[in-house]
């Protein structure tokens, strides 16, 4: 057993040392044969061979198994007959589906709309009081923590005993000393969906702050200062110069949460196993293809979640290379 | 911003530090070879056994558990010199059709349930075990129940090592008679206890559903229990699979009789919603508050594990067989249990399945306590404790013994649809919907998913 296991942190270390060493002695070995090259071929073919093993390994790792999934989503079950486009007829028409988009468009509107207002309004608001820093080091601390973690705090918070029981979770304490009875947060199907919502916003908020407090920050003051001599109020203010200037950090912000809130399953899967109608697409996805082991719908799913990203990234993609003309 | 402009990449200053790594890139690569060598199971014995014998096994067995089977399984390395190599893993379900479909199968896998081994089989992965072993030395060890459980298409394909026992209703002795009830051995004693509890002013169910991803199996459990005894074991049978329907009557009949426990707030505390709210393992802690929480608490052997600390087994634990419903039917059991099956008919597998067959692994568990087995020659004596004992008696003793159907089920309805139609339905949900859901689920068998 010892031996097993100090020859397991062996391999832990080779792989390590290879992984990171290994590239860094590819690039010099790749460098060290250009130079040998005559001095025309040397500039043009340098950047080649320096993208080459960055796009290779993206190619193996990200294009094959996309395609692959892609190509799987047409078969059945075990990948042995084509079904055609089953799959997809299922993943829109399948109640459970159905319901795992409902929460999505719900999870992306939510998360995304209150943790960047939540996160501007506190940016603009942090940019005037002394203990700055202390106020954004609490906000931002979330953000350090895993989706699993923060699962596990609130699952605290949630908690429900029956009511002759003393309560341990912080809500239902709550809701129970103001004389309600306890509310079951994470099985009550109004409100479940939201108390993961929560979750998540609670995460995202600190992300949308530091990025929106360094934009705010990066206003000139002579325009503050302009408008302030011309007459305007704060509100006028934070609506007319404040939020225009900053309007491409904003993007940037929302379209990486939008990204996050796609690919969230973590959540979903420790706080209700996404029952009673709080799946996600991701979180069904996990379930068709490990636990149903229906390789065909989950790789339909994978492909639909995909192609919802696209737009988000191209969005992205476009604003940035607006940003790089205009500089 | 620092800008990669082609002076940069011209420059050559990276000949040096290449050489500054090259020791380092070596190393690596020697640590690399070291372990690649370590690999291999003749490596680790220091090389001089080239020639044992081995059996690969792949097991779900992990974590403390598989320190009980090892010893289970030492008496066989030690007489035959051959050395089992096993590999436990918590996604059993996952790897071993990878592992099978690449050309890897283990020589033996040590499965959780039969349901899983159906695929391999309609394959032709797996060789039956009455291929190499006397059919009177089967029906020595086992009872023809658990043969039956694990027999398809008229072939033997598992021998069992470790039995669930479903069936059994938890109690506290103490209480019990401190309040002058008595253990019911009808359905409608067990019922009218429950009211009696309630007229007293206390709740008489101790039920908790969460599990995490695996939420749902408490209830499930519950219904197939009640299946078992309002239709019988033969139209549980067509339930499984689904030659009954689930929107059919007999499974609308087994929800309801569930749902009048579980949706109940007078029988279970916070009714549905607590139910949903509590963990499985901490349900039974209901039974040894001061007051009791809650009275009786249907659950698997397994939940031993999770009685509290002071609590004193011997004089605050019971159990009774779940009652019976139809007289008919008596008192069935629902079982789960872990059985090899074999993929390699090496002589060392064959030998290994010979040893399994023998009491004496079976003893050696059992005695390690936790552990029930469905082998026939194990004596009550092997277990080490009164209330083990009850659960082999129990499980001896059953009418009729099935199956846990949900395992048995494609796992798209067994682990997906059904247990989620069980939260529902204790959540409030209108059971027709529910059961139509649940039967909409059900896989094209044409698809072959199980």
């Amino acid at each position: 057993m010892t031996t097993e296991n100090l020859l397991r942190v062996l391999s832990a270390i080779a792989a390590v040392v290879l992984g990171s060493g290994g590239i860094v002695v590819l690039f010099f070995v790749a460098n060290w044969l250009v130079d040998r090259l005559p001095r025309n071929v040397r500039p043009r073919l340098l950047p080649l061979v320096y993208l080459a093993p960055a796009v290779l390994l993206l190619f193996i790792y990200l294009v094959v198994p996309s395609l692959r999934t892609f190509y799987l989503s047409f078969f059945d079950a075990r990948s042995r007959n084509f079904v055609g486009l089953a799959n997809y007829i299922f993943a829109f028409t399948d109640r459970g589906m159905l319901i795992a988009f409902r929460n999505n468009i719900l999870w992306l509107v939510l998360v995304t709309g209150i943790s960047v207002g939540l996160g501007l309004i506190i940016a603009v608001l942090v940019d005037r009081v002394k203990y700055e820093p202390l106020a954004k080091a609490l906000i931002f601390l979330p953000m350090a923590i895993s989706f699993v973690g923060a699962s596990v705090i609130w699952r605290f918070i949630y908690a429900y005993n029956p009511p002759d029981v003393a309560q341990i979770g912080l809500l239902n304490a709550i809701v129970v000393s103001l004389g309600f009875e306890p509310v079951g947060w994470l099985v009550n199907r109004t409100v479940n969906n939201l108390a993961l919502i929560t979750i998540m916003i609670w995460l995202q908020t600190g992300f949308a702050m530091v990025l929106l407090s360094a934009a705010v920050k990066g206003i000139p003051k002579d325009v503050i200062e302009a408008a302030r001599i011309d007459g305007a109020n704060e509100l006028q203010i934070f609506r007319r110069i404040t939020v225009p200037m900053i309007s491409s950090t904003i993007v940037v912000v929302a379209t990486t949460i939008i990204v996050a809130v796609l690919k969230v399953f973590d959540i979903v899967f420790v706080m209700t196993g996404g029952l009673l109608d709080t799946d996600v697409i991701a979180s069904r996805m996990i379930r068709e293809m490990f636990n149903f082991r229906h390789f065909g719908r989950g790789s339909a799913i994978a492909v639909i979640l995909l192609l919802a990203v696209v737009p988000v990234m191209l969005t992205n993609i476009k604003r940035f290379r607006q940003q790089e003309a205009t500089r | 911003m620092p800008q990669f402009s082609k002076d940069n990449l011209k420059n050559n200053e990276s000949v040096p530090l290449q050489r500054r790594f090259a020791p380092l890139f070596l190393c690596g690569l020697g640590l690399a070879l070291v372990t690649a060598c370590g690999r291999s199971p003749e490596a680790t014995d220091g090389g001089e056994n080239n020639d044992t014998r081995t059996v690969t096994v792949l097991g779900a067995v992990t974590g403390g558990q598989l320190d009980d089977l090892r010893a289970a399984l030492a008496p066989f390395e030690e007489q035959t010199g051959i050395r089992i190599i096993y590999e436990g893993t918590d996604a059993f379900t996952t790897l071993l059709p990878i592992r099978v479909d690449s050309g890897n199968a283990p020589d033996v896998a040590l499965f959780p349930q039969p349901g899983l081994m159906t695929e391999f089989i309609a394959n032709g992965q797996m060789v039956p075990i009455d291929d190499f072993i006397e059919q009177e030395q089967l029906t020595q060890a086992f009872p023809e129940d658990w043969l039956a459980l694990a027999t398809f298409d008229d072939e033997l394909y598992g021998v069992w090592l470790r039995a669930a026992v479903k069936s059994l209703v938890w109690y506290n002795p103490q209480q019990f008679a401190e309040q002058g009830y008595t253990v019911p051995t009808t359905w409608d004693e067990m019922i009218a206890l429950s009211d009696r509890i309630v007229a007293d002013g206390g709740t008489p169910w101790c039920l908790g559903v969460a599990a995490g991803d695996a939420t749902g199996w408490v209830g499930t459990d519950w219904v197939e229990d009640i299946m078992l005894r309002t239709a019988g074991p033969e139209v549980y049978d067509q339930w499984v699979t689904n030659e009954l329907p689930f929107d059919s009557p007999p499974v609308e009949r087994a929800f309801t009789i569930f749902g009048e426990i579980a949706r109940n707030p007078e029988y279970v505390p916070g009714g549905g919603v607590g139910a949903l709210s509590t963990p499985f393992g901490d349900a039974i802690q209901g039974l040894f508050t001061e007051p009791p929480r809650c009275f009786l608490h249907r659950q698997g052997n397994f939940i031993s594990a999770f009685i509290p600390d002071g609590v004193d087994v011997d004089e605050q634990v019971d159990i009774f067989p779940l009652p019976p419903i139809e007289p008919q039917f008596g008192t069935p059991i629902l079982v789960g249990g872990d059985l090899f099956g074999v993929f390699n008919a090496t002589p060392e597998a064959q030998a290994l399945i010979e040893y399994l067959l023998t009491p004496t692994p079976h003893e050696i568990w059992a005695s390690l306590g936790g552990f029930l087995s469905p082998h026939r020659q194990v004596p009550p004596e092997a277990y080490p404790d009164e209330l083990t004992q009850r659960q082999a008696e129990i499980l001896v003793n059953a009418d009729v013994l099935r199956f846990d159907a949900s395992d048995l089920m494609p796992s798209t309805v067994g682990t997906g649809t059904f247990w989620s139609g069980a939260v529902d339905y204790i959540a409030g949900s209108d059971l027709n919907r529910v059961l139509s859901r649940i039967q909409g689920s059900w896989p094209d068998p044409e698809e072959g998913v199980y």
